[in-house]
């Protein structure tokens, strides 16, 4: 049977290690715990939490909840492809345009051509998956940092938005798609919202959360989670085992493109209309959201959860620092300072997990 | 060969889904060898890394690939495992030839290949680092974590390493212990070669010891092992057979019986090497200690009986 073939007979247990002088000390749970991607995330959102409570008393009101519910969802939703691609080991600055590339691309589609919004909605993401593909392609065939390809990929997706639309409908917006067979069934779907114990909660929301249990249970309990932290580790030793790295990345690339096209769908169903110059910098939000959320910016290691609670904590600040009546101008000092605090937290905790004996 | 897995601590069948790994004995004694080059060459651009080197693995013993920096063995050993094509010569695999596209060609041949620096993924725990790349999953391809924990827990058990949390990031463990899981994974997987670049190079005195114990180990159980390494005190012990590289080319094909260590130490240095070593430190420093040095060695290289010789 196996590798017991000329294997000589063995005690069934292992024999008292004697090599215990070259064993690493016990983790205990306390350090186990500690070593959580999830932790840094959870300690912040608690005490950002609490302090806006303080500070701002329509704060802990149920409609102030569902704002902040909100924007954290909308932020959210792209920070579970981001958070994935990052422990992948790359990122996508494309990803904010994408999301408004997306939402044109549905309304251009529907409108231009006179057919029901869910035909857009499909030539859509069919469109967007494949723009996802090519920075990954991009990316594996060039071996140039994905900094640089998708930065690329950015400017001339920013540019495309304007042109395109410009050209087909005259303006900077798309025309409404409000009249359109399907619109209702579609905003149903995309933007639609409910009340849940007096909290009015959109369904963006139930579209993060899902996601984030999908994204969690690919990470963990799946062998492509397996190879998306090993290729964000250690690609050539990964290589070396056979993952397939090069497919592995493209599909993260990909994953980043699915959620952008779920928001798309989104902004068009909740608008109606399109700004074409919509998303520029909404790459870094996420980025932040991912990077609060314990993903470290080398790759390897992080969670989706813990992205997903780098999402609430940007909702909280995002509308904590309105309630609170404060000059939004503010509101980037604050996001800066709390990037800074996450990625020097991260950095304690990966030297903990690095840590030789 | 012990037919049956012995005692075991658990239930299952040691291997699980794992493919098999041939019969061992298919490769031993007068069957073609599991691996053999045979006038393998390789450029990069105009660089000539490699020219007309031969290789022999046969299973149940340790071929030697021994060689000073830039002799050419990381060049070999990405050729054996599949991470780069030969651009002459043949490669032949049970006397069938390939030519490999990726590791996992090489992997599925039973070929595996743990280097020094690409083992494992640092951050990954143990027991994800022991199945990536060869996953057990269940349905709904649901990884089987029990399973895999278990097994990576009993197969390091095996081999000493006792750990109680297969949890841990592999990064916290030694470098030796490092190299064992990353040889026990590819004997778990199957593996019915084994190649192993520079694995005890990085390490002290006491884990290169423990890694030397699992070579044995390794060929005890029928794996051809090849086993690249610089220094000859490591692999004179392990060896069956020993394969000199300088400069690119094979400069020495030996089993164990025609040679000894210090042969094998004075084919690895090469005499002209030592004694410009001594020329040097005579020029750097006129007289005194320097001299003094400069003096020993060459009586060294004397004693090796290499004076002189290429």
């Amino acid at each position: 049977m196996g590798h017991a073939v000329a294997q000589p007979p063995r005690p069934p247990e292992p024999a008292p290690s004697p090599a215990d002088d070259e064993r690493l000390a016990r983790r205990s749970p306390v350090r186990r715990l500690l070593g959580r991607p999830e932790l840094g995330a959870l300690l912040g959102a608690v005490a950002v939490f609490a302090f806006f409570s303080v500070a701002a008393d329509a704060f802990l009101q149920a409609s102030s909840f569902s704002t902040v519910l909100y924007a954290s969802s909308t932020f959210g939703i792209m920070a579970v492809g981001v958070s994935l691609l990052m422990i992948g080991g790359e990122f996508d600055l494309s990803a904010g345009v994408l999301v408004t590339t997306s939402a044109l691309i549905a309304a251009l589609v529907s409108y231009q051509l006179t057919l029901n919004v869910w035909a857009g909605v499909v030539v859509s993401l069919v469109l967007t998956l494949l723009l996802g593909m090519v920075n990954g392609l991009l990316y594996v065939n060039t071996g140039l940092p994905s900094f640089v390809v998708t930065l690329a990929t950015f400017f001339m997706l920013a540019g495309a938005n304007l042109g395109v639309t410009k050209a087909v409908t005259g303006n900077v917006a798309t025309d409404s798609v409000r009249d359109m067979d399907g619109f209702d069934s579609a905003r149903a779907v995309f933007a639609s919202d409910v009340d849940l114990a007096g909290v009015n909660v959109n369904v963006t929301v139930f579209w993060w959360l899902l996601l984030v249990a999908a994204a969690t249970w690919l990470l963990l309990r799946t062998r492509t989670g397996n190879w998306i932290f090993a290729v964000g580790g250690a690609a050539a030793s990964a290589r070396a085992v056979g993952v397939p790295v090069a497919r592995t990345r493209i599909g993260l690339f990909m994953g980043v493109a699915f959620c952008a096209w779920l928001s798309g769908m989104h902004l068009v169903f909740a608008f109606a209309t399109v700004q074409s110059g919509e998303g520029v910098g909404n790459e870094f939000f996420f980025i932040i959201c991912a990077v609060i959320g314990g993903c470290l910016l080398t790759g390897g290691y992080g969670s989706a959860i813990g992205a997903a609670i780098g999402a609430f904590i940007f909702g909280m600040t995002n509308k904590g620092i309105v309630y609170a009546e404060w000059n939004p101008d503010w509101f980037k000092f604050f996001l800066g300072a709390m990037l800074l605090i996450a990625t020097v937290v991260n950095l304690i905790v990966r030297r903990r997990v690095e840590r030789a004996p | 060969m012990t037919a049956a897995p012995g005692p075991n601590p658990s239930p299952e069948p040691p291997t699980g889904a794992s493919p098999e790994p041939s019969s061992g004995a298919s490769a031993r004694g007068d069957g073609p060898p599991l691996v053999r080059l045979t006038g393998v060459g390789k450029n990069y651009g105009s660089v000539i890394a490699l020219r007309g080197v031969s290789l022999e693995a046969r299973a149940g013993e340790v071929t030697c690939v021994l060689g000073d920096n830039g002799a050419g063995k990381s060049t070999l050993i990405k050729i054996v495992a599949g991470l780069h094509r030969h651009d002459s010569g043949t490669y032949e695999v049970a006397g069938e030839p390939v030519s490999f596209a990726s590791p996992r060609d090489a992997l599925d041949r039973g070929i595996a290949t743990v280097y020094q620096d690409l083992a494992v993924v640092p951050l990954m725990p143990i027991w994800r680092n022991f199945f990536l790349g060869s996953e057990k999953r269940r349905s709904l391809g649901r990884l089987d974590v029990g399973h895999m924990r278990r097994t990576t827990r009993r197969e390091l058990a095996e081999m000493g390493i006792d750990l109680r949390d297969v949890d841990q990031p592999i990064g916290t463990l030694s470098g030796g212990e490092r190299q064992c899981v990353a040889i026990a994974r590819a004997v778990h997987f199957g593996a019915r070669a084994l190649v192993l670049d520079e694995p005890t190079a990085a390490l002290g005195v006491k884990q290169a010891g423990v890694v030397l114990r699992y070579i044995v180990q390794a060929r005890e159980r029928g794996l051809a092992v090849v086993f690249i390494t610089h220094n000859p005190h490591h692999a004179y012990p392990v060896g069956d057979r020993f394969l000199i590289l300088k400069r690119g080319r094979g400069i020495g094909h030996h089993s164990k019986s025609d040679i000894t260590r210090d042969e094998l130490t004075a084919l690895m240095a090469g005499g002209a090497e030592l004694e410009e070593l001594a020329h040097e430190l005579k020029a750097a420093s006129a007289g005194g200690a320097g001299a003094a040095a400069a003096r020993e060695l060459t009586r060294q290289a004397k004693d090796l009986g290499i004076t002189g010789k290429p």
